[in-house]
């Protein structure tokens, strides 16, 4: 079974997103993988040791995607690919669904995952955005993911712990909303060993039309209220807590 | 002139409450528009829970096997309905909406938002508010009127209740050709505890780092009578079962005390928990969405907090 997992990195949420002139300065931050992409990583590594399957890693180089794809390297995937051209940060997910989507049919891959979502993808996810582009089976919000000849079992997650197991022929796209286990960790030294010894493939391409969403602005939403805030001191946000339950007729005793 | 199409989930043979937002939003936007709004629903209910909805047309596929959702027969059956001219797709961003709205907007070569949380008209253009980044920024964007799939955060906006009489069309419904789905699992009842009848939940999310200090959450779930819930890594982790999450693809819960810690505010997890009535959050970021929700919060290391906090409710108990 050939799997291949399309990973992406997206800004690092624990840094201060500011905003300038309605847009992020994307240039300057600094980003990771987005964690879903992560847990379609490992359900493909477990896949691989389950039943022995050949997995690639692809990214499409829209800045340092090299550290991302030597770590899968690092975790065990049998080649990783990246799709290099004239994009940029701020590449929106149509093109980019559209550069992996003439990658995946190039390639014939019989199992495709990628996360179930990202935090950025503002113009639909990149599960169904390639899965429509290639016009093949797919669902989105899986887990539990086996295969088998050319087939895979997979569970769906509904809505409030409801669930289908459902059997998809290949080739299928997955979008994986987790992994069966918690994604694996490489240390740095390892990522660097592999850095020195494997190889990332490049493959060109160029994007070309696709339908547009503008972006007319970006901004912190103004919420329609906010929190009362009562600091960073614990004795005196623990004294808070106490009296508001207290006022409120919350405690017991 | 196309469509505003409404796809339409049912629950329990009733039209899904974020489904019914939508077609008021729909109204709302045709009437500006000068648009017909339709509803799409699937499976052998769907004639009967579409039947009374505020729409000028109502098309259902009756297919059995609809009565649950299944990707591949539902992504089919609703690129029959398009074959009718429709303008702009609306959908719940529910499973469906994230299994369907992307891929129909790329077979269609529409455009596509996703995470939307409002919607407007400016002259022949769709403006929508979209949250992004784990809710912490929100962007405006632009589609077209003609071509585009939206989908939708439930609870963006209030339903106005409507109702109406729709014409109905039966839609012939295609055959499953790659996918089966072998088994319904129903939610696990399980013997555990049952978060939506605590009166106050201690909510821990990431930020509680290690399983170790869970014992920290249950003391001081103890020390107020509650229970303890969490935020969906929480049970990914493994570090409490699934009956314990709160969110989207957890449980809604409506506690009188919600005690948020280390928890950020994603949109899924405000699904399940935005209408407490009182929300106290506790996390070290103080741009977390969380305090949009939240009546109370604090910026405070929620581990050094926990026990302080058990050891005034202890005190002042005993
Ligand atoms: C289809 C789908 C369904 C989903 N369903 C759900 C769902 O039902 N429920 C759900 O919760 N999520 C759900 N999610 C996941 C959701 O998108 C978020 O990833 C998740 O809610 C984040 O959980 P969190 O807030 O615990 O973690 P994070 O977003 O990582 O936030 C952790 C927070 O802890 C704070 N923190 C860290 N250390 C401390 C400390 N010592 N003291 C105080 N604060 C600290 C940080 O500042 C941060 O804000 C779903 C996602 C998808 C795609
Ligand atoms: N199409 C399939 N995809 C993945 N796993 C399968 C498939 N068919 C059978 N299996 C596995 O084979 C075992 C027996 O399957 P069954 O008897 O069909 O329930 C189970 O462990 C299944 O997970």
């Amino acid at each position: 079974m050939k799997i291949a997992v399309l990973m992406k990195d997206v800004p690092d949420l624990v840094e201060d997103l500011e905003v300038e002139d309605g847009a992020l300065p994307l240039d300057e931050m600094s980003f990771v993988p987005s964690e879903w992409d992560d847990q379609a990583l490992e359900e493909a590594l477990l896949i691989k040791e389950e039943d022995g399957a050949d997995v690639t890693a692809v990214a499409v180089d829209t800045g340092d995607v090299d550290t991302m794809l030597y770590t899968a390297l690092a975790k065990g995937v049998d080649r990783a690919v990246k799709i290099v051209g004239d994009f940029s940060r701020s590449l929106t997910n149509r093109q980019r669904a559209q550069l992996l989507a003439r990658y995946c049919q190039n390639e014939r891959f019989d199992l495709i995952l990628t996360g179930v979502q990202a935090i950025d993808d503002l113009d639909g996810q990149i599960a169904g955005l390639v899965a429509g582009l290639m016009g093949i089976g797919h669902a989105s919000v899986v887990r539990d993911v086996h295969v088998a000849q050319d087939r895979v079992r997979f569970v769906q997650e509904y809505s409030g712990g409801k669930m289908a197991e459902f059997d998809l022929a290949c080739p299928a796209l997955l979008g994986i909303q987790a992994a069966r286990k918690p994604p694996r960790y490489v240390t740095i030294a390892k990522v660097r060993q592999v850095q020195k010894s494997a190889e990332i493939d490049e493959v060109e391409d160029s994007v070309g039309e696709t339908p547009v969403v503008t972006v007319r602005r970006l901004y912190k939403p103004e919420s329609g209220g906010h929190a009362e805030m009562w600091g960073d001191d614990v004795e005196t946000v623990a004294n808070h807590i106490v009296a508001i339950l207290e006022e409120k007729k919350l405690l017991r005793g | 002139m196309g469509h505003i199409l409404v796809v339409a989930e049912l629950e329990n043979g009733r039209v899904s409450d974020p489904s019914r937002e939508l077609i008021t939003k729909a109204r709302e936007l045709g009437e500006q528009v000068n648009r017909p709004v339709a509803v799409a629903g699937f499976g052998p209910a769907a004639a009967d829970a579409l039947q009374n909805l505020d729409a000028d047309d109502a098309y259902v596929v009756k297919d059995d096997l609809l009565a649950e959702y299944h990707p591949e027969l539902a992504e089919a059956a609703l690129l029959n309905i398009l074959q009718n001219p429709t303008d702009l797709v609306l959908v719940p961003n529910t499973t469906m909406g994230m299994d369907l709205g992307a891929s129909v907007a790329a077979r269609r070569n529409w455009s596509m938002v996703a995470y939307c949380t409002d919607l407007a008209i400016d002259g022949e253009t769709v403006v929508a508010r979209s949250q992004v980044y784990g809710g912490k920024l929100a962007a405006e964007v632009e589609v077209p009127l003609t071509g585009a799939v939206v989908t939708v955060i439930p609870g963006s906006w209030p339903s106005d209740g409507r109702r109406g009489s729709p014409t109905m069309h039966e839609v012939s419904a295609p055959s499953a050709l790659n996918m089966t789905r072998r088994r319904v699992i129903e939610a696990d009842a399980g013997n555990d505890v049952d978060i939506t009848r605590a009166d106050i939940l201690v909510s821990v999310g990431r930020g509680i780092q290690d399983p170790d200090n869970l014992e920290l959450a249950e003391e001081l779930a103890a020390a107020l009578g509650g229970m303890v819930s969490c935020s969906r890594p929480v049970v990914d982790a493994g570090w409490l079962p699934r009956s314990r999450q709160v969110g989207k693809s957890g449980k809604t819960v409506k506690p009188k005390v919600y005690l948020a810690l280390g928890i950020s505010g994603a949109p899924e997890h405000l699904q399940g928990m935005k209408d407490a009535d009182l929300i106290i959050a506790v996390n070290s970021d103080a741009n977390a969405p969380i305090f949009d929700v939240a009546h109370y919060g604090a910026t405070a290391d929620m581990l050094e907090l926990m026990p302080i906090l058990t050891e005034k409710l202890q005190g002042r108990a005993g």
